[in-house]
């Protein structure tokens, strides 16, 4: 590949990523921890999303089922790895359950059914507050680290490691499959695809890294919370995350993300107003830029 | 003859209490090219659709070399061997021309992350026998028009189907780029396919089948060769109706005065398909004129222009006052309806709703008045007023349609295709309303109609439109004579 905008822009992104321990402090660092979950949260929305033409509006059934399986299975005493494993599991088993009927729907049931699974995982988590903690959360016997730099490590190497097969798989044959689906699915049966075979693999990838982040996030906060995995502000953040980055790019998430965990920080002195700046910041970006950043940076290289 | 590739028979699709197709059956031999025609909801596409799987037919079998393959998924029929090229095209904007040959060259399969070697080598070929060598490289939106056909060519066949369907294979192309797609698909013929063509017209496909099977309302009315087709009565009487008629008005005849609606050298592109080439036309105040012209001539196209929902160049007046600019809305309550082809009824809503609604704008007075005279003028409407849009019948829909748009107390109607899947007996009946409309009221008409024995009778003057373009215009009492043999 001849030496594009993106090649910059990533090895940009890698060298700051890299780097940033040595001269981030450990506060920033956390925040960083955080987006960087969130990105993997983003990429695999837009798989879904950008590339099978599924609106999920329900990132965080799959996220919480992660975060929650893991937290549940450590509480049971697992090892870390085991829970994460079982959680990304869960996240999978719980995304072909939903999907299965779903992908059956056209037009905007999918998406509804998506959002309706996110509040029933809610309502469970609530009755089932013996075992879940309910809404005041479940707390983790076991952590990743308690050193912010090792807890950073942690998340920017999931977050390449992520990037890497996701953008890979969106570039590979499963990619451009995918994408015909998501255009104009009778089109792509008419070229031989079995349509629904492609699109649930999309679904069962997008939900296994979500839980896995998912997962993650748990054992790096050391607790599961609804407010910090399964609330639907949670997806409505994923969602700008990715459309303000760029959909169709999968790397755009991960810039979104960023954008919106590191500026929702940064202005915290101006109190309750800071999610509003964030918002109005997004919105802008939605209405002028539909492609989102990336997808503008990218521009002149897709050729329009 | 040899054994048939793909054999269909009983082939039937109802679509609720509508019966798109009927017992539909026919045989394509190796290297050999089917004609399908029939005009707009004469059930041709649903045909295609049914053989292809994207429609699950309710009866009958579609049998590709012995192996019935009716009611398969739409993937299964197309590994089985039955390709489509679709009549619009959607290519991946974002990935070349080589890229899109190569997705049509993938296995269905979700572990083959990276192509076979031989995929790239076969895109280049495929790319170059359709014409595509050139531009491998660029994105599908900045290809010319004929490219994009080329394109969805290069897909079908790069599944390398025994039976190719296509859809309008010529829509939107020019002289020249006709020339070279005939040949293309000729080619598929020379291959030993099984070529399905589906059109609106014999004209177009005349020159490249080997036999035509005619079809209307959902059924079978003729097949054979291409002469024969264009020969035989029924497919006549369908495409032109039967005996033309015309009763001329003389106090219209009184030619003078600035037209109510002057269009000057319209032309309107979608995308790069050309829809009307320096189209000039006027109506003036009382005249009831039609645009008669084939499907996919550009009927449809002129009237969303005058509507305001298509953007041209050229002018369009309305009662001395240009219309470009103005939004839709604007020109509807400027005086100028249109009922569309498609009807547009609130289905759910029932008859009386759907007036009351077209009549909003009126005085309470006014608007009894003005659904009194409609109820009159359309008595079946009138027994019919608490029923659901939706389930009354295809020739109801269509005279509540246009009584809706009456209900606006327009001074241009315009009316684009009403006869589109009516029996004849319900051809008659609208056509005496049209006929009452005239002689009682002062109304401005502008009718667009394939069917020339509903559009002449009440004609003061014709225009023909052809391949985008007016061909001929002048007194219905003329067109016979000027346009009879050579309209088909």
């Amino acid at each position: 590949m001849r030496f594009s905008p993106l090649v910059a822009i990533v090895l940009g992104a890698l060298l700051f990523g890299v780097s940033a321990p040595w001269w981030l402090g450990a506060y920033f660092l956390g925040v960083f921890t955080v987006a960087y979950y969130f990105g993997v949260f983003a990429m695999s929305w837009d798989l879904l999303f950008g590339f099978a033409g599924e609106v999920n509006f329900g990132p965080t059934f799959l996220i919480g089922l992660g975060a929650y399986g893991a937290g549940l299975l450590n509480t049971a005493g697992w090892p870390i790895p085991l829970c994460l494993a079982g959680g990304a599991l869960a996240a999978v088993v719980g995304g072909v359950a939903l999907a299965l009927p779903a992908l059956r729907l056209r037009g905007p049931y999918f998406g509804l059914i998506t959002l309706v699974a996110v509040l029933l995982l809610l309502d469970c988590i609530v009755i089932f507050a013996g075992v879940t903690g309910g809404e005041i959360g479940m707390m983790v016997p076991d952590v990743l680290s308690i050193s912010a730099r090792v807890n950073y490590w942690y998340a920017f190497g999931f977050l390449v490691i992520s990037g890497a097969i996701l953008f890979g798989l969106s570039r590979s044959s499963l990619g451009l499959i995918l994408q015909a689906t998501g255009q104009d699915r009778i089109e792509a049966a008419a070229l031989g695809f079995n349509v629904t075979k492609h699109k649930l693999a999309a679904f069962v990838i997008s939900a296994l890294f979500s839980g896995l982040a998912g997962g993650m996030l748990t054992f790096y906060e050391g607790t599961a919370s609804v407010d910090t995995v399964v609330d639907l502000s949670i997806a409505v953040q994923i969602i700008i995350a990715v459309v303000f980055g760029g959909r169709r790019t999968i790397l755009g998430g991960v810039l979104g993300s960023v954008f919106l965990v590191l500026f929702d920080e940064l202005l915290r002195p101006i109190g309750q107003l800071n999610t509003f700046v964030v918002s109005a910041i997004a919105l802008l970006v939605i209405l002028f830029l539909p492609d989102g950043v990336l997808g503008v940076l990218l521009r002149p290289q897709e050729g329009r | 003859m040899a054994a048939p590739l793909l054999d269909v028979a009983g082939l039937t699709k109802r679509f609720g209490g509508l019966v798109a197709v009927k017992d539909v059956g026919f045989a394509i031999a190796p290297g050999e090219i089917l004609g399908l025609i029939g005009p707009n909801g004469s059930g041709k596409s649903t045909v295609m659709k049914l053989v292809m799987g994207i429609e699950k037919p309710n009866a009958g079998r579609v049998l590709l070399e012995g192996i019935d393959v009716a009611g398969w998924p739409t993937h299964r029929i197309a590994r089985a061997g039955i390709g489509i090229v679709f009549q619009h095209s959607r290519p991946l904007n974002r990935q070349t021309v080589f890229e899109n040959i190569k997705l049509a060259l993938l296995p269905d399969s979700l572990l083959k992350l990276v192509a076979a070697p031989e995929v790239a080598a076969r895109a280049r070929a495929i790319a170059e026998r359709v014409g595509l060598g050139g531009v491998l490289d660029r994105r599908p939106p900045t290809l010319p028009f004929a490219d994009l056909r080329r394109l969805e060519m290069a897909k079908a066949l790069a599944r390398d189907p025994r039976v190719v369907l296509i859809d309008e294979p010529f829509a939107g192309l020019t002289q020249a780029e006709v020339a070279t797609f005939s040949e293309l698909i000729d080619g598929f013929r020379r291959d030993g396919r099984a070529v399905l063509l589906v059109d609106h017209n014999v004209k177009s496909v005349a020159r490249l089948v080997d036999r035509v099977l005619a079809m209307y309302l959902g059924e079978r009315i003729a097949e054979g060769s291409a002469e024969h087709v264009m020969q035989d009565a029924t497919v006549r009487r369908v495409y032109i109706g039967g005996a033309i008629e015309t009763h001329p008005r003389k106090e219209i005849d009184a030619r003078g005065g600035e037209p109510l609606l002057d269009v000057r050298d319209l032309e309107v592109f979608y995308g790069k398909a050309q829809a009307l080439q320096k189209v000039s036309l006027h109506v003036r105040a009382g005249e009831f004129v039609s645009v008669v012209g084939l499907n996919g001539a550009g009927k449809t196209t002129l009237f969303n222009a005058i509507s305001g929902l298509v953007p041209y160049s050229g002018a369009i007046r309305w009662d001395g006052a240009a219309l470009a600019g103005r939004s839709p809305a604007a020109i509807a309550r400027g005086g100028v309806v249109q009922c569309p082809e498609t009807r547009e009824l609130f289905g759910q809503m029932s008859v009386r709703e759907n007036l009351d609604l077209g009549g909003q704008h009126l005085a309470a007075g006014e608007r009894d008045r003005q659904l009194a005279w409609l109820l009159d003028l359309f008595p079946i409407l009138r027994a019919r007023e608490r029923q659901q849009a939706g389930t009354l019948s295809g020739g109801e829909q269509q005279m509540l349609a246009i009584a809706r748009a009456l209900m606006m107390q327009p001074r241009l109607l315009i009316l684009d295709e009403p006869t589109l899947g009516l029996a004849p007996v319900i051809l008659e009946q609208l056509s005496k309303a049209l006929g009452r409309l005239r002689d009682t009221t002062p109304i401005t008409v502008l009718l667009g109609e394939q069917n020339v024995t509903f559009a002449l009778p009440h004609a003061d003057r014709v225009y023909v439109l052809e391949h985008a373009r007016v061909v001929w215009e002048g007194d219905p009492g003329r067109f016979a004579a000027d346009m009879g043999a050579g309209y088909l």
